[in-house]
């Protein structure tokens, strides 16, 4: 049996999707900026696209910016709002993705910004209080929040993060990779500057995403070169790429209760049989579905000692699961939102990710195994 | 045949079908992040990238280390350009480009002059070359790298990146070239060359549109660019984000197909346009843009004097052609790299790009010399200056009065 539970770091294609972006590759290869008809006909599609996406957020059209994906959206809006703006401080979380976390590291050792981290409780929860206190304290912050940890799924009430950036005039971008398709954002009430969508966490294809601009804030392009995306991102744009965005967004929304009670179940389920085969198992972040993205589980095993054999034993029986992200995978320093959770770094912690596709056959199997590995281990 | 024919192989490609089957396990079955480093869905799909980084690095003669895999080669250019200011800033901040460059790296350098670049724009010969004795004059010691295209998008001239590289070497300075017309279509050689930097995409050759690379040398001299876009690190840390493994592998395959048919295509291709081009070029008052003998063999762009632009492209809609880049030609401006030939507004309007393409017939080829010679015989039928250039009166001494 081969179960891929590593659904944060990326999902197969829908085949729904793989068809409407096969048909475009197969017929429709014009260069969107050509004004003879084979262009045309492809600037019709992208915008079709765009449309579709507005709509689903409850947003117009003219906010929706494509790009390579989650990382250039998450660099396009902190990079162009903090600089184009003239912000000299900005606030965010030990715990940010990398993307995030890195590229306000650099705008720090250039010089550019004091950047200040939140106080992160014990499962992730950002303190809001503190997020007030350093507003109050400073003068107009650039502040990045994400909304679902991709590691640990600890959510954050951004809803009440807007509210509190519009009272001090900050500008608030929100890394929405996790959760976009996952819940439905309301654009036209959520109070965000930025927000981002990679494609492929939500059965999209790679290499294709979206940046929200909200109207209330101008911003120069990061990429030069080109007219493409109304003066914006430079670059031919990716069109099947952008297709299969806006149909992976099409079906997400379309199916998402459904989708949402079927991972929130297994998760559910998983955690159940987790706490009644296993001895002293925990877990990272919250797991109260009000607080916790439902298509995570980071789950804390006992101490053992060979911690890096249990992936490799979940591998060897043909389970794909996480240590961490899988950005920063392959790295020995350990999970920089681990620790920022001051998880205890003895216990080996590994992050199961579900999506629709899973299936309850497949958590009993994995539960099974893990069961196989922590008894050798013990 | 299908109308319109499309002869517009400079702004993109189709999409090879070997290429498409290439992608197609990528999508669900091997659809892993290619950063996963614990499990086999990851191990699959960086396979299926380090494969692709092959493939791309044989067609170009680098290796696999030195290709950086990005989402196009703007953002090739962007990271090259902007990289290498701000990594070598310590030794200078001056930048020689010329005007014929395409916009991505035309725009990225009016960027850093906002962040206290000095950028020379070279002119170019009336054939589209630069000058290489002014490249050598304006080299200082502050001159950090040389970016001159390979070949021209609109005209397809080739420019001297031999001797190019070796002036720019000669002074310290890096040779950046944006190749994203020359790469598939000639025989590109990093090392034969002296290149230090290169762009390049997928949807110039054929694979798909959302990929490109930045060929970044390794050795003679170690070349560094800062990243432009932070995260997890990929690529070698110059460029970060969920690789594109589809988009990868497409380029990859690609780069193979154009490496082994390279030969016997351009062989091909050039055949077809010049028998394209010199049909064109019997009707009175045409003219061919640009060097005439270096230049990339599936392009001619060609003047039709005393036919007005936008009717010509009219009375040609069976033809899939541009008046110039794709993307700049929402804007109805004349082409800056034909006006910067010294062409007039309106000659550069009634210019018509072919690009010729892997997918083009010769009958293909030949219902477009007689589209072409009929719209171009009908439209100078009506015009009035065509008739006073009949009759011999000198336009250029006419005075036009005012309303």
């Amino acid at each position: 049996m081969r179960v891929y539970f590593d659904n944060a770091a990326t999902t197969p294609v829908d085949k729904e999707v793989l068809k409407e972006m096969y048909q475009v590759m197969e017929t429709q290869f014009g260069n969107p900026s050509s004004i003879h008809s084979h262009g045309r006909e492809v600037r019709t599609v992208i915008e079709k696209a765009r449309k579709t996406v507005a709509g689903l957020l409850h947003t117009s059209p003219s906010q929706i910016f494509f790009t390579s994906g989650g990382t250039e959206a998450d660099n396009t809006a902190i990079r162009c709002g903090i600089i184009d703006h003239g912000i000299k401080h900005a606030i965010t979380s030990r715990i940010e993705h990398h993307a995030v976390v890195h590229t306000l590291e650099a705008l720090e050792q250039s010089g550019l910004i004091k950047l200040s981290f939140l106080e992160v409780d014990g499962k992730g929860n950002v303190d809001l209080q503190h997020l007030e206190d350093l507003l109050k304290a400073n003068e107009r912050s650039f502040v990045s929040l994400m909304h679902a940890n991709n590691e640990i799924g600890t959510l954050t009430d951004i809803e009440r993060v807007g509210e509190i950036c519009e009272q001090y005039n900050a500008i608030f971008h929100c890394d929405t990779v996790q959760t976009l398709g996952h819940y439905p954002h309301d654009l036209s009430k959520l109070k965000v500057h930025f927000m981002v969508c990679a494609a492929h966490k939500l059965h999209g294809p790679k290499g294709a995403g979206f940046l929200f601009i909200n109207h209330n804030i101008k911003i120069r392009p990061m990429i030069y070169g080109g007219s493409q995306e109304r003066n914006m991102r430079g670059g031919t744009e990716n069109v099947y790429g952008i297709v299969g965005l806006a149909k992976a967004m099409e079906i997400a929304y379309r199916e998402m209760e459904q989708h949402q009670v079927h991972i929130q179940n297994l998760k559910t389920y998983m955690i159940e049989q987790l706490l009644q085969n296993i001895p002293d198992i925990k877990f990272n972040g919250e797991t109260d579905s009000e607080k916790s993205l439902y298509t995570v589980l980071s789950v804390s095993f006992p101490e053992m000692d060979m911690a890096e054999m249990l992936l490799f034993n979940l591998d060897i029986a043909g389970i794909s699961a996480s240590g961490g992200s899988a950005c920063s995978s392959g790295t020995d320093i350990g999970s920089h939102v681990l620790n920022g959770i001051k998880a205890n770094p003895k216990r080996p912690a590994v992050r199961f990710s579900f999506s629709k596709y899973n299936t309850k056959e497949e958590v009993d199997y994995v539960v099974a195994k893990i069961k196989d590995v922590c008894l050798v281990k013990a | 045949m299908n109308l319109p024919i499309y002869l517009d192989n400079n702004a993109t490609t189709p999409l090879d079908p070997r290429v498409l089957e290439a992608m197609l396990p990528y999508f669900n079955s091997k659809f892993g992040n290619a950063a996963s480093r614990n499990h086999a869905f990851g191990w699959a799909a960086e396979e299926g990238v380090d494969y692709a980084r092959e493939q791309v690095a044989q067609l170009i003669g680098a290796t696999e280390k030195e290709i950086i895999f990005t989402s196009g080669a703007t953002e090739s250019d962007n990271l090259a350009i902007k990289g290498v200011f701000e990594m070598y800033k310590e030794k200078g901040n001056h930048i020689i480009t010329c005007v014929t460059e395409h916009k991505a790296v035309l725009d990225a350098c009016k960027h850093l002059e906002k962040l206290g670049a000095q950028v020379t724009y070279l002119p170019v010969k009336e054939d589209g070359l630069i000058d290489l004795g002014q490249l050598e004059a304006a080299m200082t010691e502050k001159t950090i790298l040389v970016s001159i295209m390979y070949g021209n998008n609109e005209i397809g001239v080739i420019q001297p990146v031999k001797e190019i590289a070796a002036i720019a070497h000669k002074f310290g300075a890096l040779f950046m070239t944006d190749a994203t017309q020359a790469v598939g279509k000639i025989p590109v050689n990093v090392i034969v060359d002296g290149i230090d930097l290169m762009a390049f995409t997928g949807h110039k050759m054929y694979g798909p549109k959302g990929v490109g690379a930045l060929y970044v040398r390794r050795k003679n001299p170690r070349v560094k660019v800062t990243a432009q876009m932070d995260g997890g690190g990929h690529e070698r840390g110059m460029r970060s984000g969920t690789l594109n493994v589809p988009g990868i592998v497409g380029l990859g395959k690609a780069a193979e197909l154009c490496r082994l048919e390279m030969e016997e295509e351009s062989k091909r291709l050039s055949a077809l346009r010049d028998k394209l081009q010199s049909s064109l070029l019997e009707m009175e008052e045409s003219y061919l843009n640009g060097n005439k003998e270096n230049r990339l063999p599936h392009v001619t762009n060609i003047s039709f004097k005393y036919v007005e632009g936008e009717g010509l492209m009219m009375a040609m809609k069976d033809l899939a052609v541009s008046s110039g880049s794709a993307c700049t030609s929402a804007s109805l401006e004349p082409s800056y790299v034909l006006k910067s030939l010294g062409l007039s507004d309106d000659l550069a309007h009634s210019s018509i790009r072919f690009g010729l393409g892997r997918f083009t017939t010769e009958e293909e080829v030949d219902f477009a010399i007689e589209q072409t010679k009929k719209a171009v015989n009908h439209l100078r039928e009506l015009s009035p200056l065509w008739e006073m250039f009949k009759e011999g009166v000198d336009l250029d001494s006419v005075e036009w009065a005012e309303h």
